[in-house]
């Protein structure tokens, strides 16, 4: 899309297309000969992964469709006939579950890669910022799924998360009446949250278009964090990178279908095998392990309109994170300190996840009853979510903006064909580079 | 830092003797060896016959499956699958076990409500017309439906496998509410009912059904013994099988899937290094 186009048609068909409208241009300068640097790793497929776990997603969820009941009498059972009496509902059925958990693992690496290599420094912002916006609807979608089922955790999930618009000062209540449709959750919901999750993928699907647009502008980010220098530096992405790409996509559905044919509830909740009743409420609410660290983060602000605000600041302060970085290194393997700090982030957030799933009073050490802090033990999850989620708003407020300013990052290499001629992926020890050409 | 949290920790526990939180938890299910479990576990059919019957004498007396129709007792990988009869429907065996069963009906002569033996297409009857009705005959619980009962609880196996073999006399000092039973894998909080050391609270809780399942109350047909033991294992095989009927057949084309996908990866993996070769990177 960007740069020079290589197109040559070169039967009269393709000329006479390419005079018209130039979508197979289009489709050989972003899928073919789009100039990709030859040092992207691992962690780079799971762009591709992510587009296909999309396609999987609609495709699986249009079939679902074809069956499913959105009503509060029918909708348990319904899923259960798709799971009986259609065939292959079962493995349909399954693939869409478990690749909604499939699609955020993968978006979760994906972010923690951007993240580690800065990918979403200039000239990269908006790129960034559409893919936060994409993952906000993908986490909209997948609320709106796990409600379908209709069963005791879509209900009370549901009761919880639409409670939560109820804490905004004003207009809280008339905004969750009408999510709701009614005073109650009830079929009206369920009627409204399916056409919006019919939606929805299909708008990630537009925005997914934006996105690789706005790679392709700047063209990717890489290990090194340094700007293509020259064509040395990059090979076409047909076949070098759709081959790669397509061996961590062969091997990422293996795991996908580790879950789906042996383990296929593993990752939800067995409270959403009992259909949803409003008049029993679970002893243990929890949303799915992807929600977990924000769940985390909600309730570890005691007011729950603080704890609202919170949440969704913990998604929002990254659509201002390539502002708030202020360093110019882009990978943060040339950032030792930074790197420190990253570590720590992640595991924050694999704290916080934790955190999520567990009662918020129950004790972490296990029979230890330390002393009252505020409204808690010390000793009890709500006080290691509270650590944990002022870690993670603290490494994008103060650790990123001052450690930008302060650290000295090492030597960065002048182009990516010179440590990869002497040593790959590493830095050579006679790299030449000043921080001062950084970028 | 760690240390001082520890220090901080051990004088809080010092200085404040407050009594800890008593939630209990109920006792943790046994685990058994199922034929079921793996990759490539499989039903056992004649376990599964046994576990239909014990459902069908026990349990569906007050245990609706409203998820189930006799059809699938016969359909593949079913308790009373026969290669003869690939249409679950013209099994002579579904047929005849359906048509014990009584089902209501409305006579498409007259309007009334009737009754008339069930035929291989009919959902297995609710044993009450109603929640109402079936918490009246219960002491106000409400018998669970059974369809996917083994999905719908944390290890379901072991669990409803060690729940009704799991019956116990209520330690003294446990007050037990008429019509209710002590069951120590069965999930509740026994503090408010328990009249000894707050420390010691019994693990488990109370549950409205009554010991279920007892030596000789069911006399299985290939001679295999009749202890509360076989009967819960038994009865528990066809509640997964319920819960699942597709289990098999999803492990059977996981297993080709697997291979298939093994080979791919296998493929691409040298197809990726033979394009790189000539790439430093």
């Amino acid at each position: 899309m960007s740069g020079h186009s290589t197109y040559e048609p070169k039967t009269g068909f393709e000329r006479w297309m390419d005079m018209r409208l130039p979508i197979l241009r289009m489709a050989h300068d972003t899928a073919i000969t789009f100039p990709t640097p030859k040092n992207l790793n691992y962690w780079w497929t799971f762009g591709g992964i992510l587009a296909v776990m999309l396609v999987v997603q609609i495709v699986t969820g249009i079939v679902l469709a074809m069956h499913y009941v959105p009503h509060v009498d029918y909708a348990f059972a319904s899923v259960e006939r798709i799971m009986r009496d259609v065939n292959y509902g079962w493995l349909v059925r399954y693939m869409h579950a478990n690749g909604a958990s499939m699609f955020f693992i993968a978006v979760y690496i994906h972010i923690f890669r951007n993240l580690y290599y800065g990918s979403y420094k200039a000239p990269r912002e908006v790129l960034w910022i559409l893919g936060c916006v994409i993952y906000l609807l993908m986490m909209a979608t997948a609320f709106l799924g796990y409600v379908l089922p209709w069963g005791q955790m879509s209900f009370h999930g549901t009761v919880v998360i639409t409670n939560l618009f109820g804490a905004l000062p004003i207009v809280g209540e008339a905004i969750t009446t009408w999510l709701w449709g009614g005073f109650a959750v009830d079929n009206p919901t369920l009627n409204r949250f399916f056409s919006l999750h019919y939606l929805l993928p299909f708008m990630i699907a537009g925005v997914v278009a934006l996105h690789i647009w706005a790679l392709h502008v700047p063209g990717n980010n890489n290990p090194l964090g340094i700007n293509v220098k020259s064509k040395e530096d990059t090979v076409p992405f047909h076949p070098y990178y759709t081959v790669k790409d397509g061996f961590a996509i062969a091997l990422f559905f293996i795991l996908f279908a580790s879950f789906v044919f042996y383990n296929p509830n593993i990752l939800g909740h067995p409270d959403n095998y009992v259909p949803a009743n409003p008049l029993v409420t679970p002893t243990h609410i929890v949303p799915e392990w992807y929600f977990l660290p924000f769940y985390a983060i909600l309730r570890a602000v005691p007011d729950k309109l603080g704890g609202v605000l919170l949440m969704f600041g913990a998604i929002g302060v990254l659509f201002v994170l390539p502002w708030l970085d202020t360093s110019k290194v882009r990978s943060m393997r040339y950032r030792p300190t930074a790197r420190l700090y990253f570590l720590i982030f992640v595991l924050a957030c694999l704290v916080l996840g934790y955190c999520g799933a567990k009662l918020p009073d129950d004790p972490v050490i296990p029979g230890v009853t330390s002393f009252q802090l505020v409204d808690a033990d010390l000793n009890s999850f709500v006080w290691l979510s509270r650590i944990a989620a002022a870690y993670y708003f603290a490494y994008f407020v103060l650790i990123l903006p001052i450690l930008g300013l302060t650290e000295t990052p090492l030597p960065v290499p002048d182009s990516i064909s010179a440590p990869v001629l002497s040593h790959p992926a590493t830095t050579p020890a006679g790299a030449v580079a000043s921080p001062e050409k950084r970028g | 830092m760690l240390r001082k949290v520890i220090a901080l920790a051990a004088l809080g526990l010092a200085l404040t003797a407050g009594p800890a939180a008593a939630a209990t938890h109920p006792e943790h299910p046994h685990q058994l060896g199922w034929s079921f479990q793996g990759p490539f576990g499989k039903f056992d059919k004649a376990q599964l016959q046994r576990g239909y019957k014990v459902y069908r004498e026990v349990c569906a007396s007050c245990h609706a499956m409203n998820l189930m129709y006799f059809r699938n007792l016969g359909q593949k990988g079913g308790p009373f699958f026969d290669e003869k009869y690939p249409n679950p429907n013209d099994n002579p065996y579904v047929k005849a076990l359906a048509a014990e069963i009584q089902v209501n009906d409305i006579d498409s002569e007259t309007g009334d409500t009737i009754q008339r033996p069930a035929t291989s297409a009919d959902r297995f009857p609710s044993p009450f017309p109603n929640e109402a009705a079936a918490r009246a005959s219960n002491g106000g619980a409400m018998p669970p439906d059974l369809s996917v009962i083994i999905k719908a609880r944390h290890d379901g196996p072991n669990y409803v496998y060690s729940v009704l073999t799991g019956y116990a006399n209520p330690p003294p000092g446990l007050t037990v509410a008429p019509g209710q039973f002590y069951n120590p894998y069965y999930p509740g909080d026994l503090a408010a009912y328990w009249k000894g050391d707050h420390h010691s609270v019994p693990k488990g809780g109370f549950i409205g059904m009554p010991p279920p399942l007892g030596t000789g109350k069911v006399t299985f047909d290939d001679g295999a013994p009749s202890t509360v033991a076989q009967q819960a294992k038994d009865v528990t095989a066809f509640l997964t099988w319920a819960s699942e009927p597709k289990m098999e057949e999803r492990k059977a084309f996981g297993l080709a899937a697997m291979i298939y996908l093994l080979l791919f990866t296998v493929l691409l993996w040298f197809s990726y290094k033979r394009i790189w070769r000539n790439v430093a990177h």
